[in-house]
């Protein structure tokens, strides 16, 4: 900007930077997310060179990683910190900020009927904090001794330790830092959804009426504001650990030639704490995502939600559940083995609600008249990884089972076709569907064509392989597993699974030239491109500051009257009354 | 189109899915251990029932897909719900679920219950970035340890009367060292010298009043104590040091004392078992690079860490248990297959068993293995009396005299531990300190 634009900067900052608009905050989060998945995405294919042909060199990775790869090979302690970077930014910055930040905060007031959030205020401080938090993990990657290495779940004694790896000093307590922020911002955004959820639904819209979205993003906000405290718990503990002398996860630690002058502290408590947030945050990622796809779902197959009742009762259930099943990340820490029976037999209630989920997607889609819109097809692609990552979960959530498959490649299929496939699927699809409401245009169907047939195949080309590597016995988190000659008949596989996440990669270019091109020069959308019944198809297409310019809407049905036999038109918007005689839900 | 390639893409996956269970299905080996067994029978119960799920489910949905494609003259059914449909896949899926749960947890019960009193007892013992196994000896016992004691000959930190003092002489020298290093920091003695000289003189100048002459006494101390300071400051021993390295070697000399401290209170505790506890880990075996299994025979790890956490992983028998600071562990298991019968099964004579360590540990830890060989009780019996004990069997008078015990256990260490049973713990129970 120039001295010509300068009086024009104020309302230039107010509108595009601290913005208190719900609209453009979730657009922030979006772009910062799309960003973040950008950096976590390379980091994925710097390591599965490594992984895929072990010990080749590669300039690339001299390129861009410099003395981390010495010679175009990576090094044993950078191959750690990407690892731990990738899952750190995908799982938190990604899918908790990226996909509750975007769509908690566009679709809850749109859908409600509200004019914006309880708190503009607010919501502006929990993208800021997320910024920030965003910009100090990625800062984490230039420091000495390189980020964070211990994993993104940085068990301590290891990342307590400087002198245990090069990760575990500065910038380890950059990644705690990070996180603090991180999750200031995540309660400054769950308090703020679930609030205006609550308080400032439109005339007519009862909480039976309310879109299958909002539901799954009001139970993900309650989620995530009673378990991100436990979370800073867990890591303030262990920056006093750190840098002030306490013993809360350390104990009987002789290190470096030095007996610590630490007892008395369990690293498994950390533990306990860190999963007692870790486990509802698997759900904080795919609740909002399955919530999204019901949308499109039954939208795109001009139907109604089949059994929207128990997708309530589902997504209520899973919530509560989520938090009484931790320990099954635990089962070979030495914990009672009686208190491991207790975790297996909740953790496998699980699967009820989300069997109902997955059969009342089946159900929907049986005798529909289905539009395969790209965010249709992540939709059902989503429904297709949500039930094959689902149900290796039972085997995970087996403790006699788990005790052989624990912490390896078959834990990472199974984690990445739920999250990194269905999830990051659910978030596809929401950009897809309401690209027109975020920005006025719309994508390119067909470049969104081929990119869901190349992240479908990619993604499951990389990740079902990966549940035989694990059975085989291979751990995750090897550098290198030429040294056990039992796993080297599987390690064929090493190389496929590599090339398939290159592929992979590379065909999100499809989206983002999509995404960033169709923001200038999209086709210009209509007011209600997909024939939705939700409210947010009822504001204008350029957008107002309180949505909607005149009186808010007045809601009359629920959201999903799609083909409904009393009328006319295959959708039914929320705002129109019952017809004479007609029972409405 | 899109309906279309869901039935290709449909065809395609399900060819890989078959493809890679006929190639890559069966690369890990029978189990090689009792539980495993039944650990293998779980897992393929599991497997069936949800490759089941997965072909069902998969195929009605892209199936779905492809029939029900958008078409303008039609208009969808409106099925908004239907309780008795919900039911039933609430039902069904419950009802196998509570199987699954029942049979994984009769394993998981089987698998986790005490060992019996006759297992052979192992210490597994994992720092960064390689493993070490102890054997109890003879006595069936294992010895205390303790971190504190931890040294390049000591590894485990095993504790002895003569370890102990060891131990202390050693720090008492490594604090001297220190304590004389930061004694002889210049900056301090020259501040230290200024200090001595100014009080000197200021008393003869007369600066501070005639009531401050210094007494004769105070006055030969100063001057003693200012020969002392010159011939330290010419001495070769005089080091400069930054203020923060100073701040940081008084905070290494802390430690040290305090390490010191808690070597010294390991002599004023006292164990359940008396002083033969010590004793227990005189016969203690050590061993590196491979451990042995005698087949059929209950085997059960104790598990510790040293610095980080750990994990014993040993795929072959289905058994995996953490390391962790400070907290011991433990897994059971009885190996079934000798490394002979495995390597003649796999028609693999390059075949070894392995215990990995699969809880991300730093640099190294993808190469952190100890070799697992399995044979017969007999070759078991020779392997295990070629291993050398703690305390080298034809010096044992050594040691035994330098500990404060009485001299009918002296003499006959393995005979009041042997007539108990084997204790459970390894780590000390500690009944009152005095």
């Amino acid at each position: 900007m120039g001295a010509h634009a300068h009086h024009h900067e104020e309302s230039f900052v107010s509108k595009y930077v601290f913005s208190q608009d719900h609209k453009m905050i979730s657009k922030q989060f979006l772009v910062t997310a799309i960003v973040m998945g950008i950096v976590a995405v390379m980091l994925s294919v710097f390591f599965r060179l490594q992984l895929g042909w072990p010990g080749q060199s590669f300039a690339v990775l001299e390129t861009f990683l410099g003395k981390w790869a010495p010679g175009g090979v990576l090094d044993r302690n950078a191959y750690l910190a990407l690892v731990t970077i990738h899952g750190t930014i995908m799982v938190f910055f990604v899918l908790t900020g990226g996909l509750s930040g975007t769509f908690s905060n566009l679709l809850i007031p749109l859908q409600i009927g509200a004019r914006d959030m309880a708190s503009g205020f607010l919501n502006m401080l929990s993208y800021w904090f997320f910024f920030f938090s965003s910009v100090i993990m990625l800062f984490s990657l230039f420091v000495e001794g390189g980020a964070a290495s211990g994993g993104w779940t940085v068990y301590p004694p290891l990342s307590a330790l400087p002198q245990a790896m090069p990760g575990s000093g500065m910038g380890m307590t950059l990644w705690l830092i990070s996180m603090v922020l991180f999750v200031v911002s995540s309660l400054l955004g769950g308090l703020n959804y679930i609030v205006t959820i609550i308080n400032l639904r439109t005339k007519g819209m009862k909480m039976t009426r309310l879109p299958l979205t909002i539901w799954a993003f009001f139970v993900t906000a309650i989620l995530g504001v009673l378990s991100f405290p436990v979370l800073v718990s867990a890591v303030v503990l262990l920056l006093m650990d750190r840098s002030m002398g306490t013993a809360f996860y350390l104990s009987d630690i002789h290190i470096g030639g030095e007996a610590l002058d630490v007892t008395g502290g369990s690293p498994i408590l950390y533990q306990h704490l860190f999963w007692f947030l870790g486990h509802p945050e698997v759900y904080i990622v795919l609740l909002p995502a399955l919530g999204i796809s019901s949308e499109v779902i039954a939208t795109n197959a001009r139907k109604p939600i089949f059994g929207y009742k128990a997708m309530i009762g589902s997504i209520l259930g899973i919530g509560f559940l989520s938090f009484i099943v931790w320990g099954h990340h635990m089962f070979v820490t030495g914990m009672n083995p009686f208190i491991g029976s207790v975790f297996v037999f909740t953790t496998l209630l699980i699967a009820i609600p989300s069997a109902v989920k997955a059969f009342n997607y089946l159900t929907t889609l049986w005798k529909g008249n289905i539009r395969f819109t790209p965010a249709m097809l992540f939709s059902v692609g989503l429904v297709s990884t949500f039930v094959t990552g689902g149900l290796t979960g039972i085997i995970l959530a087996d403790s006699a089972l788990d005790v052989n498959v624990h912490d390896t490649y078959f834990v990472v299929a199974h984690f990445h076709i739920v999250m990194g496939m269905s999830a990051i699927f659910g978030m596809l699809a929401g950009i897809y569907h309401w690209f027109p409401k975020m920005f006025g245009r719309m994508m390119n169907t067909k470049l969104g064509f081929a990119h869901f047939w190349i992240t479908l195949v990619s993604g499951y080309g990389v990740f079902f392989p990966m549940h035989f590597v694990g059975i085989a016995g291979a751990p995750r988190r090897y550098y290198d597993y030429s040294e056990f000659p039992f796993l080297d008949a599987v390690m064929d596989l090493q190389p496929l699974i590599s090339t398939f996440a290159i592929i992979g990669a590379v065909g999100q270019v499809f989206f983002l030239f999509n995404f960033f091109h169709s923001i200038f020069r999209g086709q210009m959308a209509v007011e209600n491109p997909w024939g939705s019944n939700t409210l947010e198809w009822t504001t204008p297409v350029q957008h107002v500051h309180g949505n909607w310019p005149g009186a808010l809407p007045e809601v009359h049905r629920w959201a999903y009257d799609y083909s409904n036999p009393a009328h006319e038109a295959d959708f039914v918007p929320q705002t129109v009354a019952a017809l004479p005689g007609e029972h409405i839900h | 189109m899109n309906g279309g390639l869901f039935l290709l893409f449909m065809g395609l996956f399900y060819a890989g899915v078959i493809w890679s269970f006929v190639t890559y299905g069966d690369y890990l080996p029978p189990s090689a251990s009792l539980h495993g067994e039944a650990v293998d029978q779980l897992m393929n119960f599991n497997l069936l029932i949800i490759t089941a799920v997965f072909f069902l489910v998969n195929t009605l949905l892209f199936w779905f897909a492809a029939k029900y494609y958008h078409r303008k003259d039609r208009k969808a059914k409106f099925f908004a719900h239907d309780n008795r449909l919900e039911l039933v896949w609430t039902v069904i899926p419950s009802i196998v679920l509570a199987v699954i749960i029942a049979y994984g947890l009769k394993t998981w019960n089987d698998m986790t219950g005490e060992a019996s009193d006759d297992a052979i007892r192992i210490e597994l013992y994992s720092k960064q970035f390689d493993w070490t196994a102890r054997y109890p000896g003879a006595d069936g016992e294992f010895g205390l340890s303790n971190f504190n004691l931890i040294t390049a000959e000591n590894p485990l930190g095993l504790v002895t009367s003569a370890g102990v003092d060891a131990m202390l002489v050693q720090l008492d020298s490594t604090i001297a060292a220190a304590e004389s290093e930061l004694a002889h920091e210049k900056g301090h003695l020259l501040d230290e010298r200024k200090a001595v000289v100014e009080e000197l003189h200021g008393g003869a100048h007369g600066d501070h009043g005639a009531d401050h002459a210094l007494s004769a006494e105070r006055k030969a101390l100063l001057e003693t104590r200012l020969k002392e300071l010159d011939a330290m400051l010419a001495s070769d021993r005089v080091v400069v040091l930054s203020d923060a390295a100073y701040e940081a070697k008084e905070e290494k000399l802390d430690n040290l004392l305090r390490h010191r401290q808690r070597v010294a209170e390991i002599k004023s505790f006292r164990y359940e078992g008396g002083q033969s506890a010590w004793e227990a880990g005189f016969d203690d075996q050590i061993v590196k690079g491979e451990f042995h299994l005698p087949v059929g025979k209950e085997v059960e790890f104790v598990f510790r860490s040293r610095d980080v956490i750990h994990s014993a992983y040993m795929p072959h028998f289905r058994a995996q248990m953490n390391t962790v600071p400070g907290v011991p562990t433990r897994f059971k298991f009885t190996p079934t297959i000798t490394t002979d019968s495995m390597r003649t099964i796999l028609d693999n004579p390059e075949f070894d068993y392995v215990l990995l360590c699969n809880k991300v540990c730093g640099a190294a830890h993808f190469n952190m293995q100890m070799k697992v060989i399995v044979e017969s009780e007999a070759d078991y019996q020779v392997w295990l009396a070629g291993q050398q004990t703690f305390i080298p069997k034809d010096e044992p008078a050594a040691d035994t005299t330098a500990a404060p015990v009485d001299t009918a256990a002296a003499t006959a260490p393995a005979a009041p531990t042997a007539a108990r049973k084997p204790a459970r713990s390894n780590s000390p129970k500690i009944t009152a300190s005095l």
